[in-house]
């Protein structure tokens, strides 16, 4: 059947020449690029509607945990502030009271804020905290339009109270009943989410602007860094 | 009121030059001037430092006859960040976060010559898979960076798929960083004495079908772009710059070696143990823009290649060193609370060793100190000789950190390289210097 064989050889001698063009010519070498483009997956990132997944050591907000009881990870020791290259953390410690404890600690964290406007976002100060009281979520999307919405107080920060805990104050008689080990490891275990679900939209306290540098003087104040 | 086509003009005449000349006088700023420099031809524009194709706030100020340029004068210093001050108020650890945002392409380059530097001050060598995780890092980071250089190049040039091939590349070896530090850029993740904390345990796997990734890739530059006649057009003969020039304004890196110097200071003064991997420094003799186009696409090849061996070659081990003294204390470790200090650590510090626990107070809150000494670490960036000359008077903080810039040296021969072309031509010379403004002004 000679007709068959004609079609068989046009169409590899096309194919030859569609080859000879694509990989001999300056032309057809440039339009190779497109063509093999338009045989690989897209890599378009339809951000807001479908937000890609971070790796997961990826440095987000940070976010202030609980032990399962519902007790403060953090004991106000001040090394994050301490850590901080850009000053972006202000701790304010307080007494733990028998009435009324916090941490598993002689203190507690009596005012916490992390300024977003400062935070180059190192991870100096997860690297520093003694209890994994601070720790950095997935959540990035932490963008305001004003300064003030971007200091970001304890009431932001800290993780909600996991299923079985309770909210702190506890009283002193209580905790010691449970006789946990909290810095055995034994308590440690994560409550919280990663970020994202966890979406604080709890507006700042009005008296705030007071309680972000404290006056000289002020007997509340304790000597910081 | 309907307009009558056959009417004649008003009265009055037109008025001639003449008229003009006596009655309209044009008054303010400094018009005059520029009416003068019009009528011999010669005029003064200035370019940025708000323009799309300066590379960021640099503003350049061109004296041109006609079309062509006479003279380019850089003015620098929209950027200037006091990154350098700022690192004598801060821990030596403190420090690599502020140093690794200056050159933001090739941010792992000034963390590594920082961390060199305050080694070798220190008088300390880091373990050695730490050494190997860096040249990994630091020849993905050159990749990355020569990517966004082809990017945004290719985007002064009026080409936007190159645009999106560069970005579209760099963005799977930012992903690899993020695996390893959790940022994307500026990642503080080479410290002094090591790393901050060791690789993932897919990094091997990871890194090499990166690797083969980025190596099938090149081939769509190559197809799009080396015999493309709008490329050779814009870029043969452009910015010419020889040997000779370069050397006496030191310039360094692919600028320098496409004139025809093999200068690489990972072959002539090799640190963190480059001496062990083979690889060529290409060089070309034109000294045009597209010889260092070519030279760096060549570039990017070696660092694969470098890559290669180094993955073969990653021992295990710890990647900070043993001086409890220096060596950064934390431990991290993921959990469903993010990324933070490890459980087993904090049991450690908080219910077994009180000498942990202080060691780890007295490192996060003073750091360590560092003996007095001058040193000038010099390591070759995507853009040439990048290096840092620290002084320690032995405290804990640096007593002066000075970088020589590679941005900044080579931004002083785009006078040489851009007189006698044209307008058009500025852009092609300001993209193949390759500058980064955060590098320049610091
Ligand atoms: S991430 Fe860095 S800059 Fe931000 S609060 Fe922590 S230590 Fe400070
Ligand atoms: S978050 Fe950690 S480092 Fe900061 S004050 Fe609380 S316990 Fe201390």
């Amino acid at each position: 059947m000679p007709a068959a064989i004609v079609t068989v050889l046009t169409f590899l001698a096309l194919v030859g020449l569609a080859w000879l063009f694509l990989t001999r010519t300056v032309l057809g070498r440039g339009f190779s690029v497109p063509l093999r483009t338009m045989l690989r997956a897209p890599e378009t990132a339809q951000y807001p509607e479908q937000p890609r997944p971070v790796q997961p050591r990826f440095h987000g907000r940070h976010q202030l945990n609980r032990y399962a009881d519902g007790l403060e990870k953090c004991i106000g020791c001040e090394l994050c502030a301490w850590a901080c290259p850009a000053d972006a953390i202000y701790v304010q410690g307080e007494d733990n009271t028998p009435q009324a404890r916090y941490s598993p600690g002689e203190r507690y964290a009596e005012d916490y804020q992390i300024n977003y406007n400062r935070c180059i976002l190192c991870g100096l100060c997860i690297e520093a905290c003694p209890t994994r009281a601070l720790t950095m979520t997935h959540d990035f999307e932490i963008s305001a339009d004003n300064y003030d919405a971007l200091v970001w107080t304890k009431d932001q920060l800290l993780a909600p109270v996991p299923p079985g805990g309770e909210d702190t104050p506890h009283p002193d008689r209580e905790v010691r009943r449970r006789g946990l080990n909290y810095y055995g490891g034994l308590a440690v275990t994560p409550p919280t989410l990663h970020g994202g679900s966890f979406a604080p939209a709890t507006p700042a306290p009005a008296s705030r602007a007071a309680q972000v540098v404290p006056e000289v003087g002020d007997p509340t104040h304790r000597k910081g860094r | 009121m309907a307009i009558d086509p056959t009417a004649t003009p008003s009265a009055t005449p037109p008025a001639t030059a003449a008229d003009l000349d006596d009655d309209i006088y044009v008054e303010g700023a400094d018009w005059e001037s520029v009416v003068d420099a019009v009528s011999d031809d010669h005029i003064t524009v200035n370019m940025g430092p708000q323009h799309p194709s300066t590379h960021g706030v640099l503003r350049l100020v061109l004296d041109l006859d006609g079309e062509t340029v006479t003279r380019l004068t850089p003015i620098v210093g929209y950027l200037h960040t006091g990154i350098e001050k700022n690192t004598e108020v801060r821990t030596w650890v403190q420090g690599t976060t502020f140093v690794t945002r200056m050159d933001y392409l090739s941010p792992f380059y000034n963390e590594a010559a920082f961390c060199l530097a305050t080694e070798k001050l220190l008088g300390v060598r880091v373990p050695e898979r730490a050494e190997v995780v860096r040249v990994i890092l630091l020849e993905f980071n050159r990749i990355a960076s020569h990517l966004v250089w082809l990017a945004t190049g290719g985007m002064e040039l009026g080409s936007t798929t190159v645009m999106e091939f560069g970005f579209r590349e760099r963005e799977h070896i930012l992903d690899l960083f993020e695996a390893q530090s959790g940022l994307r850029m500026n990642h503080a993740y080479i410290r002094p004495g090591g790393l901050a904390q060791d690789v993932t345990d897919d990094f091997l796997e990871r890194s090499a079908a990166l690797v083969d990734l980025l190596a099938e890739r090149m081939r769509d530059y190559e197809d799009l772009l080396v015999e493309n006649p709008i490329w050779h057009a814009r870029l043969k003969n452009v910015g010419r710059i020889d040997a000779d020039t370069c050397l006496r304004l030191g310039v360094t890196g692919p600028v320098l070696r496409a004139a025809g110097v093999p200068w690489d200071l990972r072959k002539a003064q090799p640190y963190s143990g480059y001496e062990r991997y083979e690889f060529d420094v290409p060089t070309r003799t034109e000294g045009d823009s597209f010889a260092r186009f070519l030279i760096r696409l060549e570039e990017m090849r070696q660092s694969m290649h470098i890559i290669r061996q180094a993955l073969e070659v990653l021992p295990g081990g710890p990647v900070m060193v043993d001086d409890k003294r220096i060596a950064w204390p934390s431990q991290q470790s993921l959990g469903a609370d993010g990324i933070g200090n490890d459980p087993d650590y904090i049991r450690h510090i908080m219910g077994e060793s009180m000498e942990a626990l202080i060691n780890h107070f007295k490192l996060v809150t003073q750091g360590f100190t560092v003996p007095p000494g001058q040193v000038y670490v010099p390591v070759e960036s995507p853009r040439g000789e990048l290096g840092y000359a620290v002084t320690s008077i032995g405290t804990n903080k640096p007593y002066r950190v000075h970088v020589r810039a590679p941005s900044f040296v080579n931004l002083q021969a785009a006078d040489v390289m851009a007189r006698g072309q044209g307008v058009a031509d500025v852009v092609v010379v300001v993209a193949s210097l390759d500058p980064v403004m955060g590098d320049v002004d610091r």
